[in-house]
């Protein structure tokens, strides 16, 4: 006869399995419902809006005036789209050779100080970074960069103008800026890490072929790391598109569409903040609420796209 | 110390010297004698070396050495293999041989390893081109696994700048036809490196290594993975290849050795212990610790 107790699956071995698994089941399951039940709440909170002007319109309103009652979430969208956006593609390219120049180029204490001193900027509270935005960073900009920049536009180059606008102290570029230094460490620790996992054998194979440094990178690692790196770069964009503070204390806050680069803008985050403690009538409070939602909705598919691409096109799962 | 290297390096040579003249089938580089760079040809008993080393010695950090004072040639187009326990230096060596050490932290090579009559670890040669003529297939299969099959065979032909695209057809053609595994991918060449099986993976990286038409191959533990079909053919490419190539091949397994090599080399706690004619070293070793190893007695 065939012992019928080794053929049983392994989890039904043992009392400390059973438990083990249980806890596990248990916080895990906790954590999914408290997701699920903030979208809910949310979403609860937000319907008088979504009944007043409904879900598209919403989203396209470009008016948002909580005297007249009229709430459109447009400028909202357009300003965390472009701010994020344009930080990401700040951001992405020095991170990239931060993070190859750390893995496969610098002597190995160079690499070190550079990986603390990113690692460093992560951990600096936003609001932090704020601050040192309004006192520092945002005046110096506005006279050494924006006025002269400005005042040339508008003797030369009129055309620009309408585009660069007057400017402000606190603004859109400067937000933007300000963005993409914070999401910098991500980019890099994320693209290091993909990076980083890329095994020995495949440089060494590329090496054996008579590759040159760079050459391994551009044939074997590269490649090869490719959807890590992509993957931290969505990542990175999920944090620009929720990250708050800063942003609201850079941006300027106006809803006037079309902003200007020099010119005040707003953010999902930043009207959230900056209006949540004034939401005195309810359609007001729901459609902060709504902005809320549509904010979660948009940095949940992005990390949702994130984890996909790592998962599905992983290359040692066979996919491309 | 020194005084060791000595009797060991003249054991070796003498060791070569005494397996007789029959140097039969070991074609001589350049009839004239003198290599493709012009030096002149060195030649142990009528048979041309085509890489020597000199107390090539490899320290890993400052204290662990991985090999220590091996000096022995590599005969031209034959196969050489590497025998040893575990952990004796075999790898080592061989990565030395292509100067792949230069890339690890900490490691020290010192001594020479000698490639037509010049060292390769002199200043002014340049590493990459060294690689470039003396290929290596790991022991785990290595395709880049984003490329397709053809882009991981002309890899190494794309990184010379070739481009012409019935140049890489045709080298991608011989290549995988040398790798015999040409009938099996001819069909899906442009699928990915990653999607073959781990015996087409390391024939895939051995088509990858021949296109380059490398003088010398390096073989560490080739057949490891593989299952005994994929083995076999492997091995036969090995026959094969030695008409045009120089192979060193690390195996532990003593029938492949015997099988597929002209000479072995028996290597023990970091040291060339004795190299002969594979026949001779199997039949009669020399050394008692070859003969222990062989005879399976050692511990
Ligand atoms: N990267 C390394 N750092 C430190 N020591 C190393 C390293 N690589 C190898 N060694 C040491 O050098 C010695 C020789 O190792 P090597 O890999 O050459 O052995 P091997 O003969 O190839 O063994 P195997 O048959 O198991 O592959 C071993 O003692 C090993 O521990
Ligand atoms: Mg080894």
């Amino acid at each position: 006869m065939v012992e019928t107790n080794n053929l049983l699956p392994a989890r039904y071995r043992g009392p400390g399995d059973r438990v083990f698994k249980t806890v596990i089941v248990l916080f895990s399951s906790v954590i999914i419902l408290l997701a699920i039940g903030t979208a809910l709440v949310i979403y609860l909170e937000a319907r008088p809006t979504f009944r007043a002007f409904g879900y598209w319109n919403f989203l396209t309103e470009t008016t948002w005036d909580p005297v007249a009652a009229v709430h459109g979430a447009l400028p909202f969208i357009i300003g965390t789209l472009l701010t994020s956006f344009a930080a990401l593609a700040l951001a992405v390219v020095p991170a990239l050779g931060v993070a190859i120049f750390t893995t496969e180029y610098a002597p190995w204490w160079i690499a070190q100080i550079i990986n603390y001193t990113v690692d460093l900027l992560a951990a600096i509270p936003s609001v932090v970074i704020g601050l040192w935005g309004i006192f520092n960073f945002a005046p110096m900009m506005r006279e050494r960069f924006y006025t002269p920049i400005y005042n040339w536009a508008y003797e030369d180059a009129e055309w620009l103008v309408p585009i660069i606008g007057a400017p402000s102290t606190y603004n859109f570029v400067t937000a933007t800026i300000i963005l993409a230094l914070m999401i910098v460490p991500y980019t890099v620790a994320l693209s290091r890490d993909a990076i980083g996992q890329v095994p020995r054998e495949q440089r060494e194979a590329a090496w054996a072929l008579g590759a040159t440094r760079w050459e391994v990178m551009r044939k074997a690692v590269l490649p090869y790391a490719r959807t890590g790196i992509v993957a931290g770069i969505l990542l990175s964009l999920a944090r620009a598109l929720g990250e708050t503070m800063a942003v609201a204390m850079l941006i300027g806050n106006s809803n006037r569409v079309p902003f200007t680069l020099f010119g005040p803008a707003a953010t999902m985050p930043s009207v959230i903040i900056n209006e949540f403690r004034e939401a005195v009538e309810t359609l007001h409070y729901s459609s902060i609420m709504a902005v809320g939602f549509y904010l979660f909705i948009v940095t949940i598919s992005i990390n949702l796209l994130a984890s996909y691409v790592q998962q599905k096109l992983s290359i040692t799962k066979g996919g491309l | 110390m020194s005084i060791r290297a000595t009797e060991q390096r003249e054991t070796a040579a003498g060791e070569i010297v005494g397996a007789g003249g029959a140097a039969t089938g070991v074609a001589a580089t350049g009839g004239n004698g003198f290599y493709p760079n012009g030096r002149p040809v060195k030649k142990i008993d009528g048979t041309t070396v085509r890489m020597e080393t000199e107390g090539l010695t490899v320290r890993y950090g400052v204290s662990t050495f991985g090999i220590q004072d091996v000096s022995m040639p590599v005969f031209d187009r034959s196969v050489t293999a590497l025998i040893g326990p575990s952990g004796c230096g075999k790898s080592t060596f061989l990565r030395a041989l292509n100067r792949m050490h230069d890339l690890g932290v900490d490691i020290e090579v010192t001594g020479a390893a000698i490639l037509d009559g010049e060292n390769i670890y002199e200043p002014q040669v340049d590493a990459v081109t060294i690689r470039r003529r003396i290929g290596m297939v790991f022991q785990k299969p290595t395709p880049f696994p984003t490329k397709s099959i053809y882009e991981n065979v002309c890899a190494g032909l794309r990184l010379v700048g070739m481009r012409r695209k019935n140049v890489l057809d045709e080298a991608v053609e011989k290549a995988l036809t040398d790798a015999a595994l040409w009938d099996e991918v001819k069909d899906r060449l442009r699928s990915p490196g990653g999607s073959l099986s781990g015996g087409q993976q390391q024939r895939l990286c051995i088509a990858r290594a021949l296109a380059v038409e490398p003088e010398v191959l390096l073989m560490d533990e080739p057949t490891s993975s593989l299952d005994p079909n994929a083995t076999m053919r492997i091995e036969q490419l090995i026959q094969q290849l030695k008409e045009q190539v120089t192979i060193v091949i690390v195996t532990h397994n003593m029938q492949q050795a015997a099988r597929v090599s002209d000479y072995t080399a028996f290597f023990y706690v970091g040291e060339m212990v004795e190299i002969s004619r594979t026949q001779q070293i199997f039949s009669s070793p020399r050394e008692e610790r070859t003969q222990e190893y062989l005879s399976g007695t050692f511990s």
